[in-house]
């Protein structure tokens, strides 16, 4: 198993950080660093993706001199996922911090438990 | 190609562009636009359904001028249509008999948002029903998630902000797992077109490649779908959510967004990573065993709560792991009963809701045991409603939920090293949801004893009734659909399997 | 009623009874373990409001703190089993960089031999978005644009709102709901580096949304670029200069406008392809800046969206709304 991963370098760090992303967005008390945790998973999936496009020895994708040539160029495909998915990832962060921001206005606090015991709390009086 | 063939996409694209129009029109318009789009949505599901009934034949549909494994495309067929035909009627019920709550719930120059929000989701549920292509799937995934965050923390009170925020979590771990899965199954496959990508698969599989890989992916992608649907050990955020959003907001989450889900994860089992590859891979024994987790919990759940409306979302907990259980069978017949399950459930769930609204009306909009004794005959309509939910739900003949169950059963005597643990899950699980809903039941039915609570009472109905024709109207055609998923189950058990054969 | 039992009140009937009544819970003890803890927290947590105290008395007690530990190393344990399926996963993967995976197959083979002939686009990846793969770009679209209206539930802090807080509220209260009190800006330096820097990033990110057929960029980058340029006047000059040309009417006809042709032109182009019809829609030179169909104008419509919605986000997070 171990000399695989040392050819598939940048792919083993990008698993790395997505692990890290998913445990601290699950488990971390604390909400913005939950939403540090989604993006450095997301991010960690970006790189898993453009890592999957890169062929060594070739040019980016956009038509130059004119060669239209398959052996000239990396898959565009990754690139183009990446792309899209940046712009979900952005979407879902603006989200979730302006739900922070409404959150700690009302309870003063950012960590998560402490939120939801107040808001049961606040229900019963 | 014939002008029916166009329907899914006009369908998807309708709903995006009323949504969009949306954002300049005040409530009253947008409602009213939204309204128009459900039900013009609905009408063309139906055309989809009856025109692939006719041919007996699924169709894919170019979005674009490049055909498969090159541009974007959508699929349709019977179970598509079917899917669409009905979630398109729960979501047309739950939004008109939740209106009158919706007006006051959100704020006044908010309203055109929350319709906004009705509409995308709309789109992105069809999306999901008709996609075939496993990006699309992700980026309308992200639609749907954030759409029903939207509908849960319209309504800006703490709690469901608070819920709000977990539902976004646990969504985002599930999106999270997903794309990863989607990533890899890219980088195995070279496809993200599911006709495709799924023959590749088999490709690999035959070559006997990447096994591990293979695994890994089937395991991802389904423990990913399974924590947006809220699948048991995950399903914190069920209770919460469903619990104090806005009643339409509710009947929709429950009864539509999970199943959303839990149909991409179908369509993916059958038409990517093929049924038996799933089957083999030993991942539909843990769906499975959370499957029958989630029927026992849920219900266990339920029977402590409280808070009716929260009874009730722990209930669909139960009813998720039932599905859950119907694909870990992880035969033809135990996905035919996950399905038919999978209709029961949106248009049971949501009647239940809705037809509650009508009942915390007349109890001074209290949700406790209590204050409900005898609001089933202040408000007898809604009364009615709620029996004949809760009654479906126990698995009452004539009934939807019977039909489930009974497939359920009969699908379980199929699988013999399953049987055992099914059965006796379903008894137990069924005996769990007498107890609650009964209890509820007697609750509604027995008179208020003491003064006090008779004073309150009194107090409450003094209120003006505020159940309106739109409620009485939404609950009546709840109660019919059930009874005609309950009476004429015959042709959708059809309809159902000869939909998921079109799948392969 | 009939005659009740002298045993009544110890008798198995009226606890049913009770039960069914929601008066009395017999299951509540001992089932989860999270209850008693939470009820114990919230004895512990003596004045709501006062969170410098609660903060104290939330985290001690030997069992939390017995709880955290377990909670901490079973996160450690769980991100490392994550870690190590996944790498288990990287280990049989195809090796990195090389020309013979399998993703590397027709269809990314199409998009560059093809590509410039049939979307008429330089930059193929563009292509490949706007033209190929057009429908999921215009989810992507409706998702930005539906986090914007999410966020506007959220934030916007509406007339009745700001009426309400004006006569009941205090002046501090309405001080910090507002960053506007703050202005005008008289910060020199910003303001003279802002005079130079905007017209360079607005000119900067028109260019990358006009050649996004070309060269790399295109308008999801082209319009963040003319977002930041934006939010850079606005820090610099305050509300009162941008308004004179950005309020929300204006984020709305804009965003609206943009979508709506988006979402017409990408449906005829649906239509058609679906159909076999011709498009009609001429693809002009390659290279040439009006080329490419629909690319352009799709480009401008998507940067229109995307720097008012950066700008539509910078504004509401801060306080007072657009």
């Amino acid at each position: 198993m171990g000399a695989p991963l040392f050819v598939n370098m940048e792919e083993t760090v990008s698993v790395i950080l997505f692990g890290v992303g998913f445990t601290m967005l699950m488990l971390h008390r604390n909400l913005i660093k939950k939403i540090m945790g989604m993006n450095i998973m997301d991010t960690a999936v970006y790189l898993f993706l453009a890592v999957k496009g890169y062929i060594s020895g070739r040019m980016v994708p956009i038509v130059t001199d004119g060669i239209q040539d398959v052996s000239a160029y990396i898959n565009p495909v990754p690139s183009g996922l990446v792309l899209t998915g940046i712009v979900v990832s952005v979407s879902t962060t603006a989200l979730m911090l302006a739900l922070t921001i409404r959150l700690y206005e009302r309870y003063g606090s950012l960590d998560l438990d402490e939120i939801l015991m107040r808001a049961a709390k606040e229900e019963r009086i | 190609m014939s002008l029916v063939q166009n329907f899914p996409f006009f369908s998807i694209i309708i709903a995006m562009f009323s949504g969009i129009l949306s954002s300049v029109l005040d409530g009253k318009k947008a409602r009213n636009l939204s309204v128009a789009a459900i039900l013009l949505t609905t009408v063309m599901s139906v055309f989809v359904l009856g025109f692939c009934l006719d041919t007996g034949q699924s169709y894919t549909y170019m979005m674009g001028h490049f055909p498969a494994p090159w541009g974007n495309e959508i699929r349709a067929g019977v179970l598509e249509g079917l899917t669409a035909v009905l979630f398109g009627l729960v979501m047309f019920f739950s939004v008109t008999g939740g209106m009158s709550h919706t007006s006051v719930d959100v704020e006044e120059s908010k309203q055109n948002l929350f319709y906004i929000m009705i509409d995308l989701m709309l789109s992105s549920l069809l999306a999901l029903i008709y996609t075939n292509d496993l990006f699309t799937a992700y980026v309308f995934v992200e639609i749907n998630t954030i759409a029903g965050c939207g509908l849960i923390m319209i309504r800006q009170v703490g709690r469901s902000l608070s819920s709000a925020i977990r539902y976004m979590i646990m969504s985002q771990l599930g999106s999270g797992l997903f794309l990863i899965g989607l990533s890899l199954l890219y980088d195995v496959t070279g496809h993200l077109l599911m006709s495709p990508a799924g023959e590749a698969v088999k490709a690999i599989e035959a070559a006997g490649s990447y096994e591990v890989p293979m695994l890994v992916i089937m395991a991802v992608i389904s423990v990913g779908l399974a924590i947006k649907s809220g699948l048991y050990p995950f399903h914190y955020w069920i209770p919460d959510t469903y619990g104090y959003a806005t009643p339409a907001a509710s009947a929709i989450l429950s009864g539509l967004v999970s199943k959303g889900y839990i149909f991409l994860l179908i369509k993916i089992f059958y038409r990517v990573l093929g049924r038996e590859n799933v089957i083999a891979s030993q991942m539909v024994n843990v769906l499975f065993v959370f499957g029958l987790a989630g029927m026992m919990m849920g219900s266990f759940h339920a029977i402590l709560e409280k808070d009716t409306r929260r009874m009730i979302a722990y209930s669909s907990v139960a009813q998720i792991g039932y599905i859950y259980m119907g694909i870990g069978l992880g035969t033809q017949a135990g996905m035919v009963a996950a399905v038919f399950h999978m209709f029961t459930h949106s248009a049971t769930k949501a009647l239940l809701f809705i037809s509650a609204v009508g009942l915390y009306e007349v109890s001074g909009n209290k949700k406790d045991y209590k204050s409900l004794r005898g609001a089933g005959y202040r408000n007898p309509l809604a009364g009615i409603g709620f029996a004949v939910g809760s009654l479906s739900m126990v698995g009452f003949p004539m009934l939807a939920g019977f039909i489930s169950k009974l497939l359920f059963a009969t699908s379980a005597l199929q699988s013999p090293h399953k049987m055992l643990p099914t059965v006796i899950a379903l008894a137990i699980s069924t005996i769990l949801n007498a107890v609650y809903f009964l209890r509820l039941m007697i609750t509604l039915y027995s008179i208020p004893e003491s003064k006090e609570e008779q004073v309150d009472v009194d107090r409450a109905s003094e209120r003006p009734a505020k159940s309106s024709r739109k409620l009485e109207l939404a609950v009546v055609s709840f109660i019919l659909l059930n009874l005609v998923l309950g009476l004429y189950s015959q042709p959708i058990v059809a309809a159902i399997g000869s939909g998921l054969m079109m799948f392969d | 009623m009939s005659r009740r039992r002298d045993d009544y009140e110890q008798s198995w009937w009226k606890g049913f009874k009770e039960w069914v009544d929601g008066a009395v819970d017999p299951l509540a003890s001992g089932i989860e373990i999270q209850i008693p803890e939470k009820e114990q927290r919230d004895k512990e947590m003596v004045h709501p409001g006062d969170f410098g105290q609660t903060q104290q008395s939330l985290y001690d007690g030997r069992g939390l703190w017995y709880f955290r530990r377990f909670y901490q190393v079973m996160s450690v344990f769980l991100c490392l089993s994550i870690i190590f399926v996944l790498l288990w996963t990287v280990s049989y993967l195809p090796a990195f960089g090389n020309a013979g995976n399998p993703d590397n197959n027709e269809v990314s083979a199409r998009y560059i031999e093809q590509g410039l002939k049939e979307t008429g686009a330089v930059n193929i990846v563009t292509g490949m978005i706007l033209d190929y793969r057009a429908f999921d770009t215009f989810g992507e679209s409706c998702v930005l644009f539906i986090a914007s209206c999410c966020v506007l539930v959220l934030l916007r802090i509406d007339a009745e709102d700001k009426d309400a807080m004006a006569k009941g509220k205090s002046k501090k209260r309405m001080a910090e709901a507002n960053d506007r009190i703050f202005e005008p800006k008289n910060d020199i330096i910003l303001q003279k580096c802002a005079c130079v820097l905007v017209p360079l990033i607005l000119v900067f990110g028109i260019y990358i949304v006009l050649n996004g057929h070309l060269s790399p960029g295109g308008g999801f980058s082209g319009g963040a670029v003319l977002g930041s340029g934006l939010i850079l006047y606005l820090n610099a000059f305050g509300f009162k200069k941008t308004e004179r040309f950005f309020t929300e009417k204006v984020y709305r006809r804009v965003t609206l406008s943009a979508l709506t042709f988006y979402c017409l032109a990408k449906s005829y182009s649906f239509f058609t392809g679906a159909n076999h019809l011709e498009s009609g829609i001429p693809l002009g030179t390659p290279g040439a800046i009006l080329s490419s169909g629909l690319i352009l104008p799709l480009n401008i419509c998507v940067g229109m969206v995307v720097a008012c919605t950066m700008y539509a986000f910078y504004t509401l997070f801060r306080k007072g709304g657009m």
